[in-house]
């Protein structure tokens, strides 16, 4: 390995940041300087996370690309991926270049700051995957918050003071839980280290439930899962478009991250004691934000109802504790990283020109925009499972994990495909197809260049997962792998421990 | 190669089309999408004779699909003798019906779209019938439910359009949640999702039991039931039938090629497909047998009062298909997938034929506004007469007759030959011929003969009628209106239409006797070899040709009853239709509204699910969670509004703790009893 690869997950961290440093330096006026410097920045960030991908070994089940270095005493600045967490990094930075074009035109105001903000959540969200000490972890994990807080409460909707005021408390009230079981962990095992935790962890049962519960606080606020879920509804429809992209497609990825990464590995007793608990939620969440989604008159609204559902299966699959649930939740959580950035993005498109989210201002726009109608029409297919999409492969293998482990679950979260099928179908006629009788429509156009060089790699990558999913299940497998085998190790060592206890 | 060639030229020809159809226009998409379209019919025959008669299962893996674990599944093409009928019947079909629609549709300014979506259907068709596993199998039988999605919206402006396409998806997909639990059953118990691996294991699981649901019940029963409620959504089954009347409003040609003759014969093929499963799962067949007679004698009885041309037809086939299923569920696959391979010819035949006299009479659809048309367009009626002797099974019983004769006729005789509780499947289905005899010969002479109701002026209201207007697309309306200024007298099709009903006339014709002894008769070990399973104590194929002389006749006494009947009623004194209507005007109208179906569902699910999902949305989440947040930050902020707030914060803390105890009370529920955790 040469000294660039060596130190590659800092410097795909630090770029964008580096970037952001560039764009301060601009005066106020040079707008397009800062757009071109932030596109630049997210490509070659792209372009260097891609030998990540390129030096991965898939058949090493543990940590890669692993730096190390002394920081504030026991904490480490620890940076590695594994099989499990690579692949987030690469959905990253993909998806910022398209965020940036995608705000091209529809940001006039505070440009500059714009990209910053944009540049700096980047860093923070690479450095959440890459993190490998807990308080590492946590930095990024929370500071993530603050970019995306701003997001949306200086360039939302009417709104957005409201909405990202929603959006903050109910992250950190789960935050400050987290932070504190962070503490505890540190407390007893006497390490932050993360794959040490993860290989040596198993903490005292007795502390385990605690320890989960206030993990779970935080990623179940973040996934979102149902009831704490209402905050992402109102976060989209003020969100700008972009926010709402890297919103949908990387920030909710963190919560399903960190129960593969923290309460899986380090809480395994916990974990399948409190499984039910999750499956309940993730059912409830599939069915009753699926009948939500049906009623709803905002497009926004509407797909995010819809990717709360499709969480639902992504922690479904988690708590199977076997391979194909995991490898489905993490297919899921890639998929749904592509599909939803597409939809979000293709509402982005017809707001640009319209101006509103309202449904029913719409109608017909198949007659005069027929690109747009078939992106949109492949993204609806993706989002309700069509074979031959990624949304399928992984809501195929969640569910084939799920009824492996209770029928019961998979019988409610299979009803989701009905569900999804009528509010995705019934939101794509009332838009799409229909007579153009409004007025205000007559003169809409299809997509442009900057427009279709947004897409066109989003329905590439839905419909090449579908076909061929093997760059994501080759990847993932041995580290899912290695984790159910380490789970199933520690939660039989526990019981058996709990046998002779019994006897003695 | 040939394997390849026959499933991806389709593929091929869709997306040059659909991706270059502007570019290359409307006439280049269509010659390219035809033309691949009959070399792939072409080889598709050449295969037919090599596998059917050659007793080879050729295999091909294309390309590693989904990996997780021990589940291992590519893509790849399985050609038996099964696969080998459906490849012939499905392409010979799509390749008339492109060439159909290319006089049909000459009109229509988005025709390349067309084109393209039609190969595409036939593609996600062949992938479903070339399947090796269930997964590919599933991807098949959802591409076609998207593909026949597109085309019965096809006309997107018009709302019934829209709302057909729509429902055909979201039934289908009711359907397809049994499928894919059928599915994850498969797995879960045979740890392989792979036809051979599940086959082969089957016997030994015959008879065991496993927990689903909480209850200890069949293992084989239980997943055969699941994978057969797909097959009920796609081939239109009592009660998951209500979308197939409702897709005719897609282009005519679709309803030929995806609602007659191929998608909706899916489920049949399933059936057959896994036979090595349902002979297993005795339980199960019976239901698939119960499931068939009735949809044949339901649909059969709504078919009798309809007034649309193509809805007439769209419940024959639900009716058809009802038969193919009792044969499978008596255990005579191979005359069930026998009567799919006739009805695909004499039924596209038929809906091909209507697509004719619907273009002749400017699209107007209701048979009431016809008439006395055999003047006019003769060749049209008799092509649609040749269908109609096929469908009503019109022969000689030990001699010799028509396509739907001899299928028909067999499956009538299997069932008796399947003792089934007081002989109801045979009963019941000779009633259904009757039936079927009658509206069809109804339709034959409401259109073709009496006297013309479609005078003067007549052609300038069809946009009053219900179901009018097959094409009333804005733009090629205007032509139509000045095209009817002109030409009031109904015109025959230009050739390009009538040469796909000539051929489908002569396998209307043929497909019967030429092929009973292969696929029913003498030969027909040797034809199907492994492709269709039997039992050790099935021999029902060979029992059917023992039954006693009245039996065989029955079919075509009901036959010519109808046939008396429906002369009589139309021809002789057209004053009984309705005089019959009045005297029984409730079971008229419980006919004439198709059981209520579509209004018992409308109160049943769509209503109550949007009512939830409003309720859900402004209580759950407004008024109880989001009611809870906000009042405990108001609570905290505003200390002078105190009281008040107080106040309502407590009832949504109340409620919000309730919901969480719900959820609590759930999770204890199922750690104490559900799963095997």
């Amino acid at each position: 390995m040469n000294l660039a690869v060596s130190n590659i997950l800092s410097l795909v961290t630090f770029l964008p940041a580096l970037g952001a440093l560039g764009i301060a330096t601009l005066n106020r006026e040079s707008k397009g300087n800062a757009r071109w410097i932030a596109l630049w920045t997210t490509l070659v960030t792209f372009a260097v996370s891609l030998l990540i991908w390129i030096n991965f070994d898939k058949s090493n089940p543990g940590f890669q690309f692993v730096e190390e270095a002394a920081w504030l005493g026991p904490i480490k600045y620890k940076m590695g991926v594994d099989g499990i967490s690579m692949l987030f990094v690469i959905l990253t930075t993909f998806l910022m270049p398209l965020c940036v074009l995608a705000s091209w035109e529809s940001v006039q105001e505070r440009v500059k700051e714009y990209m910053i903000a944009f540049l700096l959540l980047e860093t923070l969200m690479i450095g959440v995957f890459c993190a490998l000490d807990v308080v590492l972890f946590y930095l990024f994990f929370e500071g993530g918050l603050i970019p995306m807080f701003i997001i949306i409460g200086v360039w939302g909707g009417k709104r957005r003071v409201y909405a990202s005021f929603k959006f903050f408390l109910y992250t950190l009230l789960g935050s400050v839980l987290m932070l504190l079981a962070m503490m505890a962990i540190y407390l007893h095992a006497g390490t932050t280290d993360i794959p040490t935790l993860i290989d040596k962890g198993n903490l005292p049962v007795a502390w385990q439930t605690w320890l989960w519960l206030a993990f779970f606080a935080s990623f179940a606020v973040k996934m979102p899962m149902w009831p704490v879920h209402t905050w992402l509804p109102d976060a989209h429809v003020e969100a700008p478009t972009a926010g709402s992209v890297v919103l949908a497609a990387v920030l909710l990825k963190m919560g399903g991250y960190g129960f593969l990464r923290f309460s899986l590995p380090m809480f395994p007793v916990a974990s399948v004691e409190l499984a039910p608990l999750i499956f309940t939620l993730s059912v409830v969440a599939i069915v009753y934000t699926s009948l939500v989604a049906l009623a709803q008159e905002d497009v926004k609204k509407l797909i995010a109802y819809s990717s709360v559902a499709h969480m639902g299966y992504v922690t479904l699959g988690i708590f199977t504790f076997n391979q194909q649930g995991i490898d489905g939740a993490i297919f899921q959580m890639l998929s749904h990283g592509i599909v939803s950035a597409a939809l979000f993005l293709c509402v982005g498109v017809v707001y640009d020109r319209m101006h509103t989210r309202d449904i029913a201002a719409y109608g017909g726009l198949a007659e005069r925009m027929p690109i747009y109608a078939a992106c949109f029409m492949i993204f609806t297919m993706a989002n309700v499972g069509l074979p031959g999409t990624s949304g399928f492969v992984g809501e195929f293998l969640t569910l084939l994990g799920a009824f492996k482990v209770n029928t019961w679950v998979a019988l409610f979260a299979t009803s989701g495909v009905i569900l999804s099928a009528a509010y995705a179908l019934w939101l794509y006629r009332r838009m799409i197809f229909g007579v153009l009788d409004k007025p205000s429509l007559k003169a809409i156009a299809d997509m442009g260049p900057r427009e279709i060089a947004i897409m066109a790699p989003l329905v590439i990558l839905t419909l090449l997962f579908g076909i061929y999913p093997a760059p994501i299940l080759d990847v993932t497998a041995q580290s899912v792998k290695k984790l159910v085998a380490q789970h199933e190790m520690a939660v039989k060592a526990t019981r058996s421990a709990a046998v002779a206890g019994q006897k003695n | 190669m040939i394997y390849q060639a026959i499933v991806f030229l389709p593929l091929l020809g869709a997306l040059i089309a659909g991706l270059f159809g502007r570019v290359i226009g409307d006439r280049a998409s269509e010659i390219v999408t035809t033309a691949f379209l009959m070399i792939a019919a072409a080889l598709s025959w050449m295969v037919f004779v090599q596998v059917g008669f050659g007793n080879t299962t050729a295999k091909v893996t294309l390309l590693r699909w989904v990996t997780s674990g021990d589940l291992d599944v590519s893509w790849g093409i399985r050609v038996d003798t099964l696969t080998a009928v459906m490849l012939v019947v499905v392409n010979t079909v799509s390749s008339l019906v492109h060439l159909y629609s290319i006089g049909y549709m000459a009109e229509d300014p988005g025709r390349a779209r067309f084109f393209a979506y039609l190969s595409l259907f036939t593609f996600a068709m062949l992938m479903l019938v070339t399947a090796d596993n269930l997964l590919q199998l599933f991807f098949g039988w959802e591409g076609v439910g998207l593909a026949s999605y597109l085309l019965i919206g096809f006309w997107y402006h018009k709302p019934e359009a829209n709302a057909a396409a729509m429902k055909a998806f979201i039934v289908n997909r009711v359907g397809d949640f049994g499928f894919a639990l059928g599915i994850f059953g498969i797995f879960f118990v045979f740890q392989s999702i792979g036809f051979d691996q599940v086959f082969a294991a089957a016997p030994e699981m015959a008879g065991k039991t496993f927990n689903f649901l909480g209850y200890q019940v069949d293992i084989l029963t239980t997943l055969c039931l699941l994978l057969f409620l797909g097959a009920m959504g796609k081939s239109a089954q009592f009660l998951l039938h209500t979308w197939l009347p409702d897709a005719m409003e897609g282009p005519t040609p679709v309803s030929a090629l995806i609602h007659a003759a191929t998608m909706v014969t899916a489920g049949v093929f399933m059936v057959a497909r896994l036979s090595p499963l349902f002979e297993h799962a005795p339980l199960a067949l019976q239901i698939v047998t119960m499931v068939g007679v009735i949809t044949a004698f339901f649909a059969a009885t709504v078919g009798l009062v309809q007034n649309d041309i193509k809805r007439v037809i769209a419940y024959s086939t639900c009716s058809q298909l009802g038969y193919m299923f009792a044969a499978c569920g008596l255990g005579a696959y191979a005359a069930g997938v026998f009567h799919l391979f006739t009805h695909a010819f004499f039924k596209a035949l038929l809906f091909l034929g209507a697509g004719s006299v619907i273009h002749a009479m400017h699209h107007e659809q209701d048979m009431r506004n016809m008439g006395g048309l055999k003047k006019h367009i003769p060749t049209t009626w008799a092509m649609m007469l040749i269908g109609t002797l096929a469908l009503t099974g019109v022969g000689i019983p030990g001699v010799m007759g028509l396509a739907g004769f001899h299928s028909k006729d067999t499956i009538v005789e299997a069932a008796y030959a399947g003792h089934t509780t007081y002989n109801y499947a045979f009963w019941m289905l000779v009633l259904a011929a009757f039936m079927t005899s009658f509206y069809s010969w109804r339709l034959m002479f409401m259109t073709f003969h009496q006297t013309p109701r479609w005078g003067n002026g007549h052609a300038h209201d069809h946009a009053d009628h219900d179901h009018g207007h097959d094409a009333s697309h804005a733009k090629t309306d205007a032509k139509h209106h000045g095209h009817d200024d002109h030409a009031h007298t109904p015109h025959e099709s230009p050739y390009v239409m009538l040469v796909p009903l000539f051929v489908l006339a002569v396998g209307a014709i043929v497909a019967g006797f030429s092929f009973k002894q292969y696929f029913v008769g003498h030969d027909y070990k040797a034809f199907w070899a492994k492709a269709l399973y039997e039992g050790p104590n099935n021999h029902i194929l060979h029992d059917l040709h023992n039954v006693p002389a009245w039996v065989a006749w029955s079919p075509t006494i009901a036959m010519l009853s109808g046939l008396a009947l429906a002369y009589v009623f139309y021809i002789v004194s057209p004053g009984l239709p309705a005089a019959t209507a009045r005297a029984f005007r409730p079971l008229y109208l419980f006919f004439l509204n198709k059981w209520y179906f579509d209004e018992l569902y409308d109160w049943l699910f769509v209503k109550p699910a949007m009512a939830i999902g409003r309720f859900l949305w402004k209580g759950g989440d407004g008024a109880v969670i989001d009611g809870t947040i906000d009042g405990t930050a108001a609570t905290v902020t505003r200390v002078t509004d105190r009281v008040v707030k107080l106040q309502t914060g407590f009832v949504y803390h109340y409620a919000f703790a309730m919901l969480i105890g719900l959820a609590a009370i759930i999770t204890w529920f199922m750690l104490g009893f559900g799963g095997t955790r």
